[in-house]
């Protein structure tokens, strides 16, 4: 395993670990989802230092599609994020409490 | 300049001739829904019922015969594995498109062409989970899947809970999915590719690895992400939420269909390419599953909303599942994918019946509701009863054979407290199905609660079909089990 290696997967499970702890903490509905963002931008460095030290496309292509996949994973949060929004003018997860958790 | 040409022999196309079926019904429909003429008709219903019973047809006819083969560079893996979880899936889909053809009754906006085409592209995105031979395509799949039944969930727009429970799906389930790819990167990392076939034979040619622990961390991320899915304890919060808030035929196809594309990922993803690593996962597995099945029926126990029981009880049986997964024989396998089948057939029925009771814009999902149902409508009754015993593990039902099956075999492995532990379970799990029956049959209608049924013909049809695949899965178990063991033993 190179320096640069490690390097870029040390910073990739730093993020990993915020997004983790963000999306634990925080109650902005937005705020989870965007921890949730971290994580999958954590995700993808990780490939691409995999891929790289791998010598192989592979890793590459998967970033792509993991980037695609949460653009629609947003478009779909954000319209439920709305959704709730005008029924209750809040989106603090807190707050939903019909359903038990 | 020399330009790239892709030219896919005709055999690529037969191995996804199911989901170009489905995709191209889900865009017809799509187009129908803008025609206000076509879409009054529930014409859209139809068509969406007419697409998926050829998508069922071509898995028929396509699907069985024939050595093993993978297509789209490695991407498509068509063995008998993929034909029977093509199969039980779009059994699902049509059987789910039945229901809702009743329950669209109740609810105007279920007869819109964006609830099918969704539930088309959800069934779309399980059968390429069931059959994908590279991460990327299962990544893919896996999200094709989850982000068109996060959209079904929140489907009742003039229902808060339906919205809410849309938000804890969503929330958790892309969370789960962070793990998951992680997972993959770290597997990645270690065999240095995506490929499944590839990063078993990288496996076996260098057994040093098994020790790496990119490996290591790669197998219990993937663990975790997949359990989000399959809702095994500790990932399981958002089940009964979600199962409670969603449409009911909704909570079907949710119940059934995404646990069986998700234990088929996880047979596919891990338990073949990560044999060598059995010892590591056993003793989480057998915790897990052991938490999975005590959690699950423990809390179902306690509930009154039959949607809410019925999603405990769905946790339970991901945790009987569980124990095929942690005996890890290609006998135990099969009787994970045996169990899959019957468990989709009795609960899809249940929750098709449980779909019945209900006015326009109104659901009764309290187990009071259906007091008295036994005796006012025989024939219900009498299903419903069926299904509820086949899922408590009665014999002569589908559900009993899957859980003699998983449970022998686990024994025969030697995990004799884990079976012990499953039995213990089932006994717990029938006072909970059975008080149903009670109540459908030894209590009287309330005064004021007059439940009348409005029984379509699709839903006999599904109904009627359901049933008598759980007796048939029980009597006659020989030739689901034949078809469930040669799928395993064909896997790529």
């Amino acid at each position: 395993m190179s320096d640069y290696q490690s390097t870029y997967l040390t910073l990739s499970a730093i993020l990993f670990a915020i997004g983790t702890l963000g999306v634990i903490i925080r109650k902005d509905a937005i705020v989870v989802f965007l921890s949730i963002e971290i994580m999958l931008g954590a995700v993808n460095l990780a490939f691409i230092a995999f891929s790289r030290a791998n010598q192989s496309a592979e890793g590459i292509f998967m970033v792509m599609c993991v980037m695609a996949v949460a653009g629609a994973e947003a478009a779909i949060g954000l319209g439920i994020f709305v959704f709730l929004y005008r029924k209750t003018g809040t989106i603090n997860i807190d707050k939903f409490n019909l359903l038990k958790w | 300049m020399e330009t790239l040409k892709f030219i896919l022999p005709a055999a690529d196309y037969v191995a996804v001739l199911p989901q170009i079926i489905l995709v191209a019904t889900a865009l017809v429909v799509l187009v129908m829904s803008v025609f206000k003429d076509l879409a009054k008709a529930s014409l859209i219903g139809h068509v969406s019922l007419a697409g998926s019973a050829l998508a069922l047809a071509a898995v028929v006819f396509t699907g069985s015969g024939g050595p093993p083969f993978s297509s789209f560079s490695g991407m498509v893996l068509t063995d008998r594995f993929s034909f029977f979880l093509t199969l039980v899936i779009c059994m699902i889909i049509v059987l789910t498109v039945l229901v809702s053809l009743n329950y669209q009754k109740f609810y105007e906006n279920i007869r819109t062409g964006e609830y099918y085409a969704l539930v088309l592209f959800a069934g779309v995105g399980m059968i390429f989970m069931a059959t994908a031979g590279n991460l990327i395509l299962l990544f893919v799949a896996l999200e094709t899947m989850s982000i068109s039944i996060y959209a079904l969930t929140g489907f009742h727009k003039d229902q808060l809970k339906s919205g809410e429970a849309a938000l804890k799906y969503f929330l958790l389930g892309a969370f789960g999915s962070a793990f998951l790819l992680y997972g993959f990167a770290f597997v990645y990392g270690a065999t240095g590719s995506l490929d499944i076939i590839k990063i078993a034979s990288f496996i076996q040619t260098h057994p040093q690895i098994l020790r790496f622990k990119f490996l290591v961390a790669g197998l219990v991320l993937m663990t975790a992400g997949f359990g989000f899915k399959i809702s095994m304890v500790p990932f399981h919060m958002w089940t009964p939420d979600t199962y409670e808030g969603a449409p009911t035929s909704i909570t079907g196809f949710m119940a059934t269909g995404v646990k069986a594309a998700a234990f088929a990922a996880l047979i596919r993803a891990i338990l073949v390419p990560l044999a060598p690593m059995q010892e590591s996962w056993i003793p989480i597995m057998w915790l897990a599953a052991v938490l999975t099945m005590t959690v699950g029926n423990i809390i179902a126990l306690a509930q009154d909303n039959i949607k809410r029981m019925l999603a405990y009880s769905s946790i339970a049986h991901a945790g009987y599942i569980l124990l095929g997964f942690v005996a890890g024989t290609n006998i135990a396998q099969a009787g994970m994918l045996f169990y899959l089948m019957a468990y989709a057939f009795m609960n899809i029925g249940a929750f098709a019946v449980v779909a019945l009771l209900c006015k326009k814009g109104e659901e009764f999902n309290s187990i009071s509701d259906f007091a008295g149902l036994g005796f006012k409508y025989p024939a219900v009754g009498l299903v419903m009863s069926v299904f509820l015993l086949s899922l408590a593990g009665i014999p002569p039902t589908g559900g009993f054979m899957g859980k003699f099956y998983i449970f022998t075999e686990a024994l025969r492995s030697g995990y004799v407290w884990l079976v012990i532990a499953a039995g213990v379970n089932s006994v717990i799990s029938i006072y909970y199905y059975l008080r149903v029956v009670v109540v459908m049959y030894f209590q009287p209608q309330a005064a004021g609660n007059q439940i009348s049924l409005a029984v379509s013909p699709e839903v006999v049809v599904a109904l009627a079909a359901t049933a008598t695949a759980v007796l048939f899965m029980g009597i006659f178990p020989s030739y689901f089990w034949s078809l469930a063991s040669n799928s395993i033993f064909s896997l790529m």
